[in-house]
């Protein structure tokens, strides 16, 4: 299989927030290991958790109201919850850095983005500012931003959507982390804004090497550019396979469900309604006992509304959280 | 034969930017820039582009919700470019508008029944009795329970709220449909149960629709023929099968190269486009397209492309086409 070493291993990680409304188990029982240099995509629909999962491994995760309750995030071999804020302190924007879903309320407005890489640089590195400044025009010229001296002094208001999320991503790489962590970078971009940025990303992860943890909602997206595909719903991973495996034989009776409703681009046009997963995302408070897609799903017997399925190996490195998976 | 619905002649529609010390119009945001399409009866007219290029304010210009700049809006033969807003009643329960927002689009404070019989009461449609049967009936076909009539819109998922948006749109049985992003704001698992429930209602109801999307796949599922936009105009518009499978226009081509599918296996050639859409305020000279397409020759800067058929239904307006 894979013989590259392990540089991220979560196990069984559970994350939940105590609202005035209730618990809100948003990750409860995440399971994910990333390569060295490997891309790894976690899907799945909104408010599944994955944005959670990823502000857990920043340990992020504001507290009140969240609190990571169990499980293990391994870094190299050391569990990262059991790191003090100080420690954490030196790993987050360093050795892993992460760009997030809303690159505004991620850039200070106040300075200039030059200034802002500038800093993130010297956090972690003993420079001084003509050569963080150096560094920081080498960063915006290697994202493919033009005119990288004269960008350096302008504020994030006066770039478009795509320009910020090249900003986000050169501070994010101008540590040379082994952990980029993407949350949705691409989102809220246009599709052919978005091919800019993912070329760039698969560009760089060729060039530098780092692992990527790529998360987002689009299936599309990871086909593109992951490796490994988790595939998350409701606060669990259910499958967990290599890409190529995923979209070939989808063994969870949601990934199934997911691929087949999905509208393929490539197709011609037919008059055939969509093979769409009835019903909807259960509420967080109120999480359905037994398998959580049970009453979404066409295979539901007895037990899956009773108990809930463990997730385990079917065939090596194919992954599958389900009491009756499909027959590849 | 087809019949045309509605048609749109070299629209436009200028946004003045006011400005100095009397506030004088000191320049136009060019959102619609003399653009022309027809819909035909019973069809799906899609309308693809990237954020800004003008395809919520055609949408909304082709209603008359917004006067436009110029042009003509040609509705069932009928001339209604310069129709008053009296003149237009009539007319406004046969076009329907519906929005991306699920949530921002439905007042909070009203239940649903009421927000769904509103466009009833507005045009005094039936007594009292008939339009709350209406409303039971329309909240049944878009599969929502009626007896959840007394509910608030907080009280639904976004995949419900869009289902509301439709029974309030179909109440008054339109003819024509504008449909501005309506399954954007979705969770994947449930875009495909409006897209099943959109196109479920065209045939039932031989509903005309122009649909608004920036999802290809999405787009080539639903549509009858497509038209794409770029910078407050039409670049090309043809068939679905047509306009995906032979696009003419380089900013097609590049627009569809960029979609990523679903198959790690499928490797497409990919046309990467630098830089960004210029603004609508100073767009460039000649060609619009011409700072980021990959062939533009000098001509393009000095001349603005016409719009050419180019096979029977196909048009695109692009100089490469002309040039020969
Ligand atoms: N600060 C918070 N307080 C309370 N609940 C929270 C908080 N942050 C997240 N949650 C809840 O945790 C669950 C998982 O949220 P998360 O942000 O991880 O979703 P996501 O998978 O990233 O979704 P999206 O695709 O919409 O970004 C949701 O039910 C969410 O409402
Ligand atoms: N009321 C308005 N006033 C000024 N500019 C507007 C207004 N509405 C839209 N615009 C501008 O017109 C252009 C086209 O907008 P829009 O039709 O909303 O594009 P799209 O729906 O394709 O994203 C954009 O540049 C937008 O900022
Ligand atoms: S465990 Fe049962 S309900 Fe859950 S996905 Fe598998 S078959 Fe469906
Ligand atoms: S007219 Fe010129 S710039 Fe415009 S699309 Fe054609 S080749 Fe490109
Ligand atoms: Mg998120
Ligand atoms: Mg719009």
């Amino acid at each position: 299989m894979d013989n590259r070493e392990v540089l991220v291993d979560i196990k069984n990680l559970r994350t939940f927030f105590y609202t005035e409304d209730g618990v809100v188990p948003a990750v409860d029982g995440i399971d994910l290991s990333i390569h060295r240099g490997e891309v790894v995509g976690l899907v799945g629909e909104s408010g599944c958790g994955k944005s959670v999962t990823a502000l857990s491994i920043m340990r992020l995760i504001p507290n009140p109201p969240g609190k990571i309750i169990g499980g293990e995030i391994f870094f190299h071999g050391k569990d990262l919850l059991k790191k003090n804020e100080e420690e954490m302190r030196m790993i987050r924007g360093d050795k892993i850095s992460m760009i997030f879903q809303e690159p505004m309320t991620s850039l200070n407005p106040v300075y200039t983005v030059g200034d802002q890489i500038s800093e993130a640089i010297t956090l972690h590195q003993k420079i001084d500012d003509v050569e963080a400044k150096r560094r920081t025009v080498e960063m915006l010229h290697l994202v493919g931003i033009p005119e990288p001296e004269r960008r350096y002094s302008q504020y994030p208001h006066e770039m478009s959507g795509g320009m910020r999320q090249r900003v986000m991503i050169a501070m994010a790489l101008s540590s040379n982390p082994e952990l980029l962590i993407s949350d949705e970078a691409t989102t809220a971009l246009d599709v052919t804004i978005q091919a800019q940025i993912l070329d760039l990303m698969r560009g760089l992860q060729k060039k530098l090497g780092m692992a990527i943890l790529i998360i987002t909602h689009n299936l599309a997206v990871v086909a593109e550019m992951a490796e490994t595909i988790a595939i998350a719903y409701a606060g669990k991973i259910v499958e967990n396979a290599s890409a190529k495996e995923i979209f070939k034989s989808p063994r969870h009776p949601y990934t199934y469900g997911l691929l087949a409703s999905i509208p393929k681009f490539t197709e011609k046009k037919t008059n055939e309604p969509l093979p769409a997963i009835e019903g909807m995302v259960p509420s967080p408070y109120h999480m359905p006992k037994g398998c959580r897609f049970n009453p979404r799903c066409p295979f539901a017997t007895e037990k899956c509304r009773e108990e809930e399925p463990e997730i385990l190996e079917l065939t090596p490195g194919h992954l599958v959280r389900c009491f009756h998976p499909i027959e590849s | 034969m087809a019949t045309r619905l509605v048609e749109v002649q070299n629209l436009k529609k200028w946004f003045p930017i006011k400005g100095g010390v009397f506030g004088a119009t000191i320049a136009s945001v060019k959102a619609v820039d003399e653009v022309s399409f027809f819909i035909n009866q019973g069809e799906t007219l899609s309308l693809v582009g990237e954020s800004g290029s003008g395809k919520t304010t055609t949408g909304r210009t082709m209603l008359k919700l917004l006067q436009p700049t110029g042009g003509k809006i040609i509705y069932k033969g009928k001339d209604i470019t310069n129709l008053t807003p009296n003149q237009m009643r009539p007319l406004r329960r046969n076009m329907q508008i519906m929005f991306q927002d699920p949530y921002g689009s439905l007042n909070p404070r009203m239940p649903v029944g009421d927000i769904i019989q509103e466009p009833l009461d507005v045009h005094s449609i039936g007594t009292r009795k008939e339009r709350r049967q209406a409303v039971a009936t329309m909240m049944e076909t878009v599969g929502l329970r009626p007896e959840y009539e007394k509910r608030y819109p907080h009280e639904f998922s976004g995949g419900q709220r869009q289902r509301i948006g439709v029974a309030r749109a179909l109440v008054i049985n339109p003819e024509l449909l504008v449909l501005d992003e309506p399954i954007s704001a979705l969770d994947v698992s449930i875009q495909s149960q409006i897209i099943n429930l959109l196109q479920e209602l065209q045939q039932r109801l031989d509903l005309t629709y122009l649909f608004i999307a920036h999802d290809l796949a999405v787009v080539r599922h639903m549509s009858d023929r497509v038209a794409v936009m770029y910078l407050g105009k039409i670049v090309e518009t043809a068939e679905n099968d047509e306009l995906f499978d032979h696009p003419l226009h380089p900013y097609t081509q590049a627009l569809l190269s960029a979609v990523p599918v679903p198959d790690p296996e499928v490797k497409r050639e990919r046309i990467i486009l630098q830089g960004d859409v210029p603004s609508p305020v100073n767009p460039p000279s000649g060609c619009h397209f011409r700072t980021r397409c990959p062939y533009a020759m000098p001509i393009c800067k000095e001349q603005e492309p016409l719009v050419i058929e180019v096979a029977p239904g196909h048009t695109a307006a692009c100089h490469l086409l002309t040039k020969k």
